[in-house]
């Protein structure tokens, strides 16, 4: 596309099929501690 | 849902609900948000000001064309099927054991009151860590990764039940068929060979506190005597952070009213050596002289830009370092399941006091009104776990419309109990500073991927 790049993100909608297994990292237990981050925590099924 | 905006240059257009972010030129910032509810002639007019024809044709059509991929304008509807998460039955699966009530500084803003929490100081004996860990065994269904917080107060003042509990977790992982991830938060006052092996050894994740320059660190970080603890601390830190690789711990700070300027804290550790870095906002009744109000977003927003910038200079030099909140897996990141569940507090994560109580998590230890169970008893207030296990972005009003819902998983509970009364409240101050970081680690990933 000429005016639009898309970057390469993860399907939201398909990770509905497989997702939810829970096995990933809780995000208070990594660096927060007072702030909710989900965003950068990885999925344990990818690895 | 989609949201558009500017950052460092950059023109971003984030599909909310399929996660699809873009990185746009100027006639597709403009043609996408009349896009839906005008035809290509009427866009063409309307913008015939700034774009030929042929422009806004092409542009428009590309969008069109994401849009029938599932990249532009997808819908919400995940609200059913987060309904059937909610159904399950909770399982545990991460607690945060509070090792030692009981400090050795006198942080000002400390949420634990110094350690006590606003109770009495005490050491978690083996005993009640024992029942926690066999608790979480027990209650953690098919989880195989079970994470242990060892936190405190200062849990290295109640370091040999640390090592105890380590010694025994390890001992049934095989036959439960579990996996613990131990990790550690210390203040470092404490931290010495003995312990930098252990921890090196055993825990997958080392949070190692320091607020940042020396001035701003001593003056909200200070022993009971008022003497400043940053020319203790902070060579331990480097010697930790290198004995491991510089990965898999983090140096994390709290900023307040008193260092709006804090992206320099910030830089101050990475010129110190550190990789891994984190700085929060405090978070503190608007009662206290330090805590963040109101008027100084704008500066702290700001920060963020400025923080932003440096770290894409410094990459480009050699000298890059991770900042937690701008740390974000587009590729490989957690499903929507996760994204729109919450953080688990009081369902999938419990906190621990030095006598088995149960909390839904850490920040809301010592208020009784939270207590859930204690670890020998199990959970007793299934009516409070129940509004926790609700709790998720659709839960909260201020979320649905928030295109930030797919990072930040809805907030913090204690923080929306906090300053509205209510956990599926919101605190729009934390709320403010979320965006941004979310817009700056896009803008991030957008500038490493080169685009445009």
């Amino acid at each position: 596309m000429k005016h639009i790049k898309t970057l390469s993100t993860r399907d939201l909608k398909g990770s509905m099929k497989k997702g939810g297994c829970g096995e990933c990292q809780t995000s208070c237990q990594s660096a927060c501690k007072t702030s909710c981050t989900v965003g950068n925590q990885s999925c344990e099924n990818n690895k | 849902m989609v949201h558009q905006f500017e950052n460092n240059g950059y023109k971003i257009v984030m599909d909310v609900e399929s996660g699809s972010i873009h990185v746009v030129d100027d006639v597709a910032f403009d043609v996408i948000p009349l896009f839906e509810k005008n035809s290509l002639n009427e866009i063409v007019e309307q913008l015939s000001d700034r774009y030929t024809a042929d422009a806004v044709r092409e542009s428009y059509n590309e969008v069109k064309e994401l849009k029938e991929e599932g990249q532009l304008f997808t819908e919400d509807n995940y609200e059913s099927y987060m309904n059937g998460f909610k159904a399950f039955k909770p399982v545990v699966k991460a607690m945060c054991l509070h090792i030692a009530h009981d400090c050795n500084l006198a942080c000002k803003y400390c949420f634990a009151e110094e350690g006590e929490y606003h109770g009495r100081r005490a050491l978690m004996s083996f005993e009640v860590g024992k029942a926690a860990l066999d608790y979480l065994v027990k209650n953690s269904g098919s989880r195989r990764n079970l994470e242990v917080d060892f936190f405190g107060g200062e849990p290295l003042m109640n370091f040999d039940v640390v090592k105890k509990l380590v010694e025994y977790g390890r001992s049934i992982e095989k036959e439960y068929n579990k996996n613990f991830r131990f990790t550690l938060t210390t203040n470092g006052v404490l931290l010495n060979d003995e312990v930098m092996d252990f921890v090196n050894k055993e825990c997958g994740n080392v949070v190692l506190s320091t607020d940042g320059r020396k001035e701003v660190h001593d003056k909200m970080r200070p022993f009971r005597n008022g003497k400043g603890s940053y020319e203790m601390i902070i060579p331990k830190f480097q010697k930790m952070a290198e004995s491991r690789n510089q990965t898999n711990y983090y140096v994390r700070g709290t900023y307040t009213h008193f260092n709006k300027d804090f992206s320099k804290d910030v830089i101050h550790m990475a010129d110190l050596g550190f990789k891994q870095i984190s700085v929060e906002p405090v978070v503190a009744p608007p009662s206290e002289d330090y805590a963040i109000t109101s008027e100084d977003l704008p500066e702290l927003l700001e920060q963020y830009d400025i923080l932003a910038k440096e770290m894409l200079e410094r990459k480009k030099n050699g000298k890059d370092f991770n900042f937690f909140h701008f740390m974000i897996d587009l590729e490989g990141g957690p499903c929507v399941a996760k994204r729109l569940s919450g953080c688990g507090s009081g369902t999938s994560y419990l906190a621990v006091t030095p006598w088995g109580d149960f909390y839904p998590c850490h920040q809301f230890v010592g208020n009784e009104d939270f207590l859930l169970g204690n670890v020998f008893d199990g959970i007793k207030r299934t009516d409070l776990q129940d509004k926790f296990k609700l709790c998720n972005v659709y839960s909260k009003e201020n979320c649905k419309d928030c295109f930030a819902k797919f990072y930040c998983s809805g907030g913090c509970a204690a923080n929306s109990y906090n300053f509205s009364n209510d956990i599926n409240g919101s605190y729009d101050i934390g709320c403010e500073l979320q965006k941004k970081r979310v817009e700056c680690a896009i803008m991030l990933k957008a500038a490493e991927a080169d685009l445009i």
